[in-house]
């Protein structure tokens, strides 16, 4: 059997079936994804038509004037930049290397594997507040803490206080599930040949993963890694403790520097700002630059894997 | 091409490295196991500290306490005061309002946009629906919270001539945008993952195709659709930015949906930066933080496991 079983679908004769042809759930489900669509168009035009103005050379190169009233943002992006940069670089070996376990070593029913995958589920769903707290009491307190003690650092805390690190390595664990699925898929559409053929040439099991899976699977490892970045560009609460300053006169140097950020620097200016009319301008501004990011790499994202799907459904 | 060459194999390095791959693979199970450790660990002192008990005992988090002689019990979420209170309830209430509105405005677009991309739309149509609500998704919440805070706060105020600019209502249909998303991908794949030959069979025998629907399709997708739901209901107790800035945070007791609200994600948001390190304050946000972690850990798992089953049966490997 391929298909569900009696006990599972009802079979119900087609005289006693209703007589409806389903016009107006059309209608009503149709205006459904109508209103979806219209709020999303609402949200972006709002967005893109007040910001647009300030977006200048000036604005993306230019640090924050005058309480945040005036001036760019150039430090939240050289920040937004250097954490997904160092997130990117802890997430991906991880990811991929964990993908290649669960697709190339493990039987798909085993007990290991599913506990690894209810694993990487969940931690998808967990909220990032929660990741917040964990990256202050885990990365901060307790490795940042503990790093201090081994260095006897003396004067005060260089570790185990917010930093950049920290942050990017509690983005890191956010996004791993985002890079293990996708690099998952990619590794699903390598052809079973190729993979025999090269043991059939005497290569051994990690010959093969290093010559041709890894290099097959790069498409779906890119495509994790950017909508990784994506999602670690965006998000604000798991780095709020962790290692995002509200403002610095200074760009991060160091991997224990604190930095800014765009998404913080949002939050911080629509809500902590002494004058919200004068910010408004720049806000904008600023939420039109975290848009145009997050949609571009996703942009890229879905035409990376249409086509490897195409690729695959062709053959 | 490049010239193959046959490499000595070498049993060691294929051990280690399978050992090493491995280790890349348990990273994600200890991570959950670390962050429920590590949350819980700062969660304890209410639990066996008699000194922080003292202010914030289990008791004293969950019942009505009254603070000075003759005073009414009552829930009151005051940490910051001279006596401090810790009553974790209006935060409860406010948790629940505002994702109470975000279900009610996010489940009947999510499943219905997915019924109509799964079971009406054209092909086309559907390869334009799907990205577009994707698209939804990849808004980052705190633009979601900016916008409702700065535009849709201003305009609710305006329609329905309200007091409170920021309320339960503004939070909740911001949080439902961010949830829209999750209830319509999970429930548009447990319709779509229907086998087509079934659809195809009952059509040929008669019944048109909105019949299949309603007799076939929906029946055999609903445990699909209710993980949808329930995921989006978890999505929507854990989601941070946008209830912290559209909400208006204020911890009251009441029923009206137009009043402010102040929810567990915002509260552990808007206080942990200001607290005393190792105090009572301290130990009280990270056990709402255990509780998030605790609720979404069991709805995810349970979203899981249904969604599991729906598709070991509609691949046809059970019984």
């Amino acid at each position: 059997m391929t298909a569900p079983s009696g006990s599972e679908i009802k079979v119900i004769p087609i005289e006693l079936m209703p007589k409806t042809r389903g016009y107006l759930p059309r209608g009503l489900t149709f205006l459904a994804v109508a209103i979806i669509i219209l709020m999303l168009l609402i949200i972006m035009t709002n967005i893109i038509l007040n910001g647009i103005g300030v977006i200048d050379w000036g604005f993306l190169s230019r640090p924050p004037e005058d309480g945040m009233t005036a001036g760019g943002i150039f430090p939240a992006i050289f920040g937004t930049v250097a954490l997904v940069i160092l997130m990117v670089i802890a997430v991906v070996p991880v990811g991929v290397l964990a993908a290649i376990y669960l697709q190339e070593y493990t039987r798909p029913d085993s007990y290991l594997m599913r506990v690894i995958r209810v694993a990487i589920n969940n931690l998808a769903g967990v909220p990032s507040i929660v990741f917040g707290l964990f990256g202050l009491g885990f990365f901060v307190g307790f490795v940042g803490g503990g790093m201090d003690k081994i260095f006897g650092n003396s004067q005060g805390p260089v570790w185990g206080q917010p930093a950049i690190i920290w942050a990017s390595l509690t983005m890191a664990l956010l996004t791993l599930p985002v890079v293990i699925v996708s690099t998952e898929e990619a590794l699903r559409t390598i052809p079973r040949e190729l993979k025999e053929a090269s043991y059939a040439l005497g290569g051994t099991k990690l010959q093969t993963i290093g010559r041709i899976i890894l290099p097959q699977a790069m498409p779906g490892i890119l495509t994790g890694a950017i909508l990784a970045v994506s999602r670690g560009a965006g998000e604000v609460a798991p780095i709020m403790f962790t290692g995002a300053a509200y403002y610095l006169p200074y760009l991060p140097s160091h991997l224990h520097d604190q930095f800014m950020v765009l998404g913080y620097h949002i939050y911080v200016m629509a809500t902590q700002s002494p004058d919200v009319e004068k910010t408004k301008p720049i806000l904008y501004g600023t939420v039109l630059v975290l848009m145009v990011l997050s949609f571009m790499l996703n942009f890229v994202a879905i035409l990376i894997r249409s086509n490897m799907r195409k690729k695959r459904a062709g053959g | 091409m490049r010239e193959l060459e046959f490499r000595p194999k070498s049993k060691i390095r294929e051990l280690l490295g399978e050992k090493f791959i491995l280790l890349n693979a348990l990273v994600a199970l200890i991570a959950i196991l670390l962050i429920f450790i590590f949350i819980f660990k700062e969660a304890l002192p209410i639990f066996t500290d008699p000194e922080i008990m003292q202010e914030a005992s289990v008791d004293k988090l969950m019942l009505k306490q009254s603070f000075y002689e003759g005073q009414e019990p009552r829930f009151s979420w005051q940490p910051n005061s001279s006596v401090p209170k810790y009553s974790l309830f209006p935060l409860f209430l406010g948790t629940l309002k505002a994702a109470l509105v975000a279900m009610l405005f996010a489940v009947p677009l999510g499943v219905g946009a997915a019924i109509y991309s799964s079971e009406f739309a054209s092909r086309r149509m559907r390869e334009i629906i799907k990205p577009t609500i994707e698209l939804l998704a990849a808004i980052p919440s705190v633009v979601l919270g900016f916008f409702a805070l700065i535009v849709l706060a201003s305009l609710f105020q305006e329609i329905f001539g309200l007091t409170f600019r920021l309320n339960a209502i503004n939070a909740g249909i911001a949080l439902g945008l961010a949830v829209v998303p999750v209830i319509f991908t999970v429930a548009e794949d447990a319709m779509t993952s229907v086998p087509q030959s079934l659809r195809e069979a009952a059509i040929a025998l008669g019944a048109n195709p909105w019949q299949v629907s309603i007799t076939m399709v929906f029946p055999a997708a609903m445990p699909g659709i209710a993980a949808g739901v329930v995921l989006g209901f978890g999505r929507a107790i854990g989601e941070t930015m946008i209830v912290l800035m559209a909400s208006g945070n204020a911890a009251i007791i009441s029923w009206s949906f137009v009043e402010s609200v102040r929810t567990f994600s915002a509260t552990i948001a808007a206080e942990l930066a200001e607290v005393v390190f190792g105090s009572a304050h301290y130990s009280v946000l990270f056990f709402i933080g255990t509780i998030l972690f605790i609720f979404t850990f069991i709805i995810n798992l349970g979203g899981d496991i249904v969604l599991f089953r729906l598709k070991e049966r509609m691949q046809g490997k059970s019984k």
